[in-house]
């Protein structure tokens, strides 16, 4: 039989702003059997996505398909008019992007828009198109799937949301399905429900997909068959399991040793045993913190974190990682005194530190330094770099005029970049160097704690590991320490000295990093260790199939005043204990602390270890 | 690198290029402007002699632009008018971005109550309608050229203020208005340093656009005879005075309310095309 979709010489332009073309996917074949999953896989730039969406006949403003042939069924893509386009796009190539959130219409219920593409077509009745509807709601393991679709987009969860997007793509049984980093953007614990469930839907449909990602540990679990991408061009194209046990080119080696090192390799950090004799720069005692005000009772009306007890010693690296919503980037405002604490006390070398901004020294604000996530919106596109590192200079050390420059070529050099960037604007910049002047400018005040907030999860895989490796060198240079939140305990176990687990907003688990990566693990670390993806084939189902034994870790946050907060979630949950009475902290000689009712020989038991 | 030169000069290529509609706007702009500063120069006659024997003689090679109601020559008026025009309303659009936007940013980067109080302020003013405002002040303590100023000033800054807040708002939120905040830095350096440079684009064409509102006002309060006074030539006295005219089918009051519509238009012109620029610009730095 003939191959669904074959893929010949496809080229594509881009217009630069100069007017010239460059190529931006370089001579392109490949094939997808019916029912077979492909990953293209890449980082940023490597033409990944521009190649899925030009399956469907389409390409982003400003590109230009030149060359090559695509045929999807019966259909040359290329060739088609727009009408027969249209016709094309969702009923026999349909789509996924990457965020679930920007893709649905607020104001509709789930149901109208899942159903929306088989009724435009005439494909379906309506009644017919709601059954099918019910019927992948259930494939996609979601749940409650006759009432789902009554909801609108704000009332279901991201990952819901995810696969919600999933069924509106399948509704109408297209031959291809493009998935579009359908995951990243999710918490690893949701990511495994949520690719579980493609995995599923995708078996019981028999389409064919499309996988567009730059995390080759997600491609594994499931792909058929990977392209490796690299700058436009095929570096490298075969079965799912030559390419992950024997990758044979050079970049794919790369993309590999840069996604996700198994957390388990937590490598104890050389500056270990100096960091643990330091006095700490910063001491967090009890700290409570929220929105809105504060009540009578002097708790913030919108609490977010409870009572919080952290101490980051001096040159040490302490990792903050949890879901999003736990409050780890609040956490970090809170240091930072952009929030003010509603209770408790937080010391900055001993002495106690206010909570406002505006009424520290210049001398405490210099020594703790903020980096943000989003490298794009943390540096004012209207001013140049120089300016942009000149100022904490001229603020903190009343550096001025041709005293400066010297100083902004050292930072420069500090984190890698070339000095002619001093005259560039931010927008002539890639994440990567965007996040690296970010870092340049915290640097430039001297600082003795950089609080860094999320500061490689919005980069590339090997940009992101390249992040890594240059705060490792300051930290080595400068003796500077680090506050280091994420979501994604690879990363944080890679190069930690310590880990602080947050649950909504309470602390759950704490101590260096080997003591939290081992047993025994508070249940929510448990949970969060093995939801991070191996890049093993079967890991998916290994995983699943023991997640089955356990109950109810498919809840959702909640945030509770009293008891504990993970007890919904938790499957050694003591009825009647955990979710009235505040968990008491257990201590190991290690210097571990876990926030739970079972007792550390219970957590430590065989029941609770995953391997 | 070579690349990226050659990317900004066609970027700064880009820049100078304007649209057909933007030319003709520039150009009529550029017109007033030229007749504000050299005017009085090229006025055949001196604005306020009567020149003719006629009232209301029609346009011909005597008088380019016909006489008024009293036999000034009315291109005359109209060039030395373009002066008054054009520099109160100058004058009093900069004084009130000069009023409003500092006001606005500042709100917006301090807010909390100092926002609340200054924003119920504006509230207040802005619930007077404008012209009833300028009435007021002008009828209460009387028709001065300063007066005017500062009436037209102070009616039209609580807009600034609104526009200046709302576009701080925006940018008040992004993550280097955080640093520079969690640095320690004033709330001035935060409106002067970190958002001005972002919404200096819109705040310009905020300014344009209502320059037309004030050379609008003080037209309509000279329309009104509270603006500027006999026997100084000013567009929008022009049209009331030589309004009795019109019923007699004189155009003398047509050519001052034309001389109005098309600095109007060609003001609008041109802020039309460098909004959208502007939201190029923001598109292009958000990408």
């Amino acid at each position: 039989m003939a191959p669904l979709v074959v893929v010949d010489g496809l080229c594509i332009n881009a217009h630069g702003i100069d007017g010239r073309e460059f190529p931006i996917v370089k001579d392109v074949s490949f094939t997808i059997e019916e029912g077979q999953v492909l990953a293209l896989a890449g980082e940023s730039g490597s033409g990944k996505t521009t190649i899925a969406l030009a399956m469907l006949g389409h390409v982003r403003p400003g590109c230009r398909i030149v060359g090559g042939r695509i045929r999807v069924g019966d259909a040359d893509v290329l060739s088609l008019t727009p009408a027969a386009l249209r016709d094309l796009r969702g009923a026999t190539v349909s789509y996924v992007a990457q965020s679930a959130t920007a893709s649905f219409n607020p104001a509709l219920k789930l149901n109208e828009q899942v159903v929306e593409i088989a009724l435009t077509h005439h494909l379906m009745r309506h009644a017919e198109a709601h059954a099918r509807a019910v019927e992948l709601y259930r494939g996609l393991a979601l749940p409650d799937p006759e009432g789902i679709g009554e909801c609108f987009p704000h009332q279901v969860s991201g990952g819901q949301l995810q696969r919600l997007m999933a069924a509106m793509a399948l509704c109408a049984k297209p031959k291809l399905l493009i998935l579009d980093e359908p995951t990243t953007a999710l918490d690893v614990t949701t990511q495994i429900e949520v690719l579980k469930a493609f995995k599923n839907v995708i078996e019981i449909e028999r389409t064919a997909a499309i996988y567009v990602t730059h995390d080759l540990a997600v491609v594994a679990q499931i792909a058929d068959r990977i392209i490796v991408l690299n700058g436009g061009e095929i570096q490298e194209a075969g079965a799912t399991n030559a390419i992950i046990e024997r990758p044979s080119h050079a970049y794919t080696k790369t993309l590999m040793a840069a996604v996700r090192p198994p957390p388990k390799i937590g490598n104890g950090s050389d500056s270990k045993r100096i960091a643990s004799s330091m006095p700490p720069i910063i001491e967090i005692k009890n700290v409570t913190a929220g929105y809105g005000g504060v009540d009578g009772s002097g708790n913030p009306r919108i609490p977010v974190l409870w009572n919080i007890d952290l101490a980051i010693r001096r040159s040490s690296v302490v990792g903050v990682i949890g879901e999003s919503g736990c409050g780890k980037s609040t956490l970090a405002r809170v240091i930072a005194g952009l929030l003010p604490w509603a209770a408790g006390t937080v010391l900055l070398d001993g002495a106690a530190l206010p909570p406002r901004v505006k009424d520290r020294s210049r001398e405490q604000l210099r020594k703790v330094q903020i980096v943000f996530q989003m490298a794009d919106t943390a540096l004012n596109p209207r001013h140049k770099i120089a300016s942009i590192l000149g100022r904490p200079l001229e603020f903190f050390h009343g550096k001025a005029g041709a005293g400066l420059k010297p100083r902004i070529a050292e930072l420069l050099d500090m984190v890698r970049l070339p000095r002619s960037f001093a005259d560039r604007y931010p927008t002539e910049l890639s994440g990567g160097q965007k996040q690296r002047i970010n870092l340049a400018r915290a640097l430039a005040a001297e600082p003795d704690l950089v609080l860094c907030d999320e500061v490689t999860s919005a980069l590339d895989a090997v940009v992101g590991a390249a992040i890594i490796d240059l705060l490792k060198e300051l930290r080595r240079e400068l003796g500077v320490a680090y506050m280091f939140i994420s979501h994604d305990l690879s990363t944080v176990a890679s190069f930690v000295d310590e880990i602080a687990v947050l649950y909504a907003g309470r602390l759950v688990e704490a101590g260096d990093t080997r003591s939290v990566l081992a047993p025994p693990r508070h249940p929510y670390s448990d949970l969060l260790v093995s939801s991070v993806p191996e890049l093993r084939i079967g890991w998916l189902e290994d995983t699943a199939a023991m997640r089955a034994t356990k109950a109810a870790l498919g809840g959702v946050v909640t945030s509770t005043v009293a008891g504990c907060a993970f007890a919904d979630r938790c499957p050694f949950r003591i009825e009647g204990l955990c979710e009235r009475e505040a968990p008491p902290a257990r201590r190991t000689d290690a210097g571990l602390v876990i926030y739970c009712h079972r007792t550390l020989e219970e957590l430590g038991s065989p029941r609770s270890d995953q391997r | 690198m070579s690349i990226e030169v050659a990317g900004e000069r066609a970027l700064a290529r880009r820049r100078l290029r304007l649209s057909g509609t933007a030319w003709v706007g520039a150009s009529i702009v550029a017109f007033w402007i030229a007749m504000a500063i050299g005017g009085a120069w090229l006025a055949p006659y001196d604005q306020g002699t009567l020149v003719s024997d006629n009232i209301f003689d029609p346009i011909g090679s005597r008088f380019l632009l016909g006489t008024d109601y009293l036999g000034r020559d009315m291109l005359s008026r109209l060039l030395v008018g373009a002066r008054t025009t054009l520099g109160l309303a100058g004058i009093a659009t900069a004084l009130a971005i000069f009023i409003g936007a500092p006001l606005g940013m500042l709100a917006a980067v301090i807010g909390g109550w100092v926002d609340m109080a200054l924003s119920r302020a504006v509230d207040a003013l802005l619930s007077i309608p404008t012209l009833l405002f300028g009435l007021v002040i002008v009828a209460a303590i009387g028709s001065y050229i300063p007066v005017l100023l500062v009436a037209a000033a102070l009616a039209y800054a609580p807009g600034h203020f609104r526009l200046a807040r709302a576009l701080s708002m925006d940018m008040n939120v992004m993550d280097f208005v955080e640093v520079a905040r969690a640095r320690g830095e004033s709330p001035w350096w935060i409106a002067r340093q970190e958002i001005l440079p972002n919404i200096v684009m819109p705040l310009l064409t905020d300014f344009g656009l209502r320059f037309v509102f004030v050379v609008l006002f003080l037209s309509g309060l000279s329309f009104l005879g509270l603006g500027v006074q006999p026997p100084d030539a000013d567009w929008g006295s022009m049209v009331r005075e030589n309004l009795a005219g019109l019923s007699d089918g004189y155009a003398a009051a047509l050519i001052p309310a034309t001389a109005i519509a098309s600095l109007t238009i060609g003001i609008n012109l041109v802020i039309d095309s460098l909004s959208a620029r502007a939201g190029r610009d923001i598109s292009r730095d958000g990408a």
